[in-house]
């Protein structure tokens, strides 16, 4: 089969590429780094099927980061095996900044394997007053050139049609000065920009990163983001969610039950425990009730409202501006500003957040920005628990937690980047033009991660509420209570049983919050449980990913730093409230 | 009034002042990422602020917009007019 590897730049458009070309949707975002491991799709032209690879971007073929590192090891690989199958590159190029992205096409078409150069974002050429010979372009480089906007569609009939005629290019290899000094020469004879006044987001642009104007904006936009998901997830709930479970949900259930008998190994399985003859969604644990409510009508509703903001926020290009001005005071704690964006991303799912530390250089960087997305980061479904069950006496206690959460951030990183070797990387980053979010590409991203997220906490939630019944049958629970015992009520001050919320918080924090209900905790109890689930062991898909990125050893370090932390804190809690 | 030119790393440019580069002395690694974002010798370059704090600078070589850590910006030498 075919090959076709899109490479390019970062954030010249890539992934958007991809989805076009393939019809898998891949997440893309306005910064450089979206994407930080390959992703394989399927076109199918005529009868001829062939593979699509969205590869990392890259500024040159010398890696300078390890999502870089993959994009030039998948590129070697495709180079040794391109004689025989036929492989394609496409290199994204973005139109409007094409004596940059011309480096690395050179670099490509030393490669000895068939190059095509999409010049991406053609619409915005026009916008911005840049003329692009494009015939000339493709004499001088020897390959098809063909513009196209990937948000549209436009010039992907052509693309295509170009694929099954592309060739080796014949070129001889470039020095490293050579290759600027053409790119120079060649650019000056093919391009012509007019010359255009400041628009309203250019002005817009410059304010945001200065540092007078920026962090009142940043602060505005933190606090309008908070406020948003809050109103979105909140509406959800009362006029969504809530009357579904109330009004179709719960009779559905209460007739099952009586079909079943009211009682029985089903009836508990399914249903669970009816608490004055209905069902408690947070304490009946059955499979269609607890199981159900706890990821669709509590999570859920959350988890959308802050996928559809930060996906605003990911279109529009702020996050490299926000980069730029935290990037002070990330130093203090051994990262560099970039590490926000991946931080960010954690208060989704630390997964993704995790993965995405891919873009930072050193290995320390993403040792600490891993650890602490999985110490001091609450993802969504965490956080619309807490809020959920702390939300009711009122805004201190959920205030407290974040608080907590986020001294610890700070502190750990500020002893983490002490004490480990090494120092952080100076930040260099393209700050790419703000967009307005198209419409199409947030929905979808939405609808993915959505999917994504459903896929992923409905077997596992499942799987938890099994694991504690059976736990509660066999007796083991006990066991395991009294030998916790001094642990949980010793140190932390909780109830022996909260131990369960722990356990089951290996497979998924969201619903640990929930198991916390049924010991009727005092205020003070439920911040230091809620502070302490979030910071104690990762769930289990956490710690996967964890294993996958930073190596068992790493890993461990990051565990027991995580124990450490967990009941330090919680105990200093225990002590102070 | 006569202008001059002077040698200065972008960290001493004001605000909004351009310049051409005139090196970059740094190690070879630095050298590279920056030259493959554009930012090599005898590019035009335009400040266009700096955090406080010893804070990144940014920066704008042809339509790039380019944030530079302060350390590796004080590396960069740019001849400019004043």
């Amino acid at each position: 089969m075919k090959k076709v590897l899109l490479m390019g730049n970062p954030n010249v458009g890539k992934s958007v590429f991809f989805s076009r070309l393939t019809g898998v949707h891949v997440i893309s975002s306005n910064y450089p780094g979206t994407t930080v491991e390959f992703t394989k799709g399927y076109m199918l032209v005529g009868d001829e099927k062939s593979e699509i690879i969205d590869v990392p971007g890259t500024y040159t073929l010398e890696p300078t980061c390890k999502a870089e590192e993959v994009a030039c090891e998948m590129l070697k690989g495709a180079a040794k095996a391109a004689v025989k199958a036929g492989d394609v590159i496409i290199n994204v190029v973005d139109a409007t900044n094409l004596e940059r992205n011309l480096y690395l096409t050179l670099e490509l078409m030393e490669q000895d394997i068939p190059v095509i150069v999409a010049l991406n974002m053609w619409d915005d050429t026009k916008h911005r007053g840049i003329h692009i010979d494009v015939e000339k372009l493709s004499d001088w480089l020897g390959v098809p050139v063909v513009p196209t906007t990937a948000v549209t569609g436009e010039g992907f009939a052509k693309l295509i049609a170009e694929l099954y005629k592309a060739r080796t290019p014949r070129v001889r290899k470039h020095t490293l000065e050579e290759r600027w000094k053409d790119i120079g020469r060649l650019v000056n004879e093919i391009q012509h920009i007019e010359h255009k006044r400041h628009t309203f987001w250019e002005w817009l642009q410059d304010r945001t990163i200065h540092p007078l104007t920026g962090l009142p904006i940043a602060a505005l936009i933190a606090y309008a983001a908070f406020w948003l998901i809050r109103q979105i997830g909140e509406g959800l709930i009362g006029h969504v969610f809530e009357p579904f479970f109330t009004n179709v949900w719960t009779p559905l259930l209460l007739r099952l039950s009586v079909l079943l008998g009211s009682s029985g190994f089903w009836h508990d399985i399914l249903i669970g425990h009816l608490f004055d003859g209905t069902i408690d969604y947070f304490q009946s644990f059955g499979l269609l009730s607890t199981a159900v409510f706890v990821p669709i009508g509590a999570v859920l509703p959350y988890v959308l409202a802050f996928y559809l903001v930060l996906g605003l926020l990911e279109d529009s290009g702020y996050l490299p501006r926000l980069a730029v001005l935290l990037d002070t005071l990330m130093h203090r704690i051994g990262l560099h500003g970039f590490a926000i964006v991946p931080t960010l991303l954690g208060f989704g799912c630390n997964v993704p957040g995790i993965l995405a530390t891919r873009i930072l250089e050193s290995e320390r960087e993403r040792f600490i920005a891993s650890t602490l997305i999985s110490i001091g980061v609450p993802c969504a479904a965490l956080q619309a628990m807490i809020i959920g069950v702390l939300g009711k006496h009122g805004l201190w206690p959920v205030a407290l937690v974040y608080f907590t959460l986020g001294l610890t951030w700070l502190v750990l990183g500020f002893i983490l980047n002490k004490f480990l070797p090494g120092f952080s990387p100076e930040l260099l980053l393209e700050i790419p033009p703000y967009r307005f979010p198209p419409l199409g590409v947030l929905s979808r991203k939405l609808w993915w991660r959505i999917k994504a997220f459903l896929k992923e906490a409905f077997p596992v939630v499942m799987a938890g509420v099994l694991v504690v019944g059976i736990l509660y049958h066999v007796g083991l629970f006990d066991l395991l209570a009294n030998l916790s015992a001094p642990l949980m009520t010793g140190l932390l001050g909780l109830p022996k049983e909260a131990v369960i919320a722990i356990v089951v918080g290996f497979l998924r924090k969201d619903m640990a919050v929930g198991m916390l209900l049924p010991y009727a905790l005092t205020v003070n109890q439920l911040i230091i449980a809620c502070v302490v689930l979030a910071m104690f062991f990762p769930c289990i898909a956490t710690f996967i990913v964890l294993l996958r990125e930073l190596g068992w050893k790493n890993m461990l370090k990051a565990t027991v730093i995580m124990v450490l932390t967990a009941f330090t804190v919680g105990g200093l809690l225990n002590l102070l409230l | 009034m006569e202008s001059e030119k002077a040698l200065l790393p972008v960290t001493q440019l004001k605000e909004g002042e351009s310049g051409t580069i005139w090196e970059i002395a740094g190690g070879l690694n630095a050298v590279r990422r920056l030259e493959a974002l554009g930012i090599r010798q005898g590019k035009s370059l335009k400040k266009l602020g700096g955090m406080y704090l010893r804070g990144p600078v940014v920066v704008q070589v042809g339509h790039t917009k380019i944030s530079i850590g302060h350390g590796m910006a004080s590396k960069i030498v740019v001849e400019v007019r004043r």
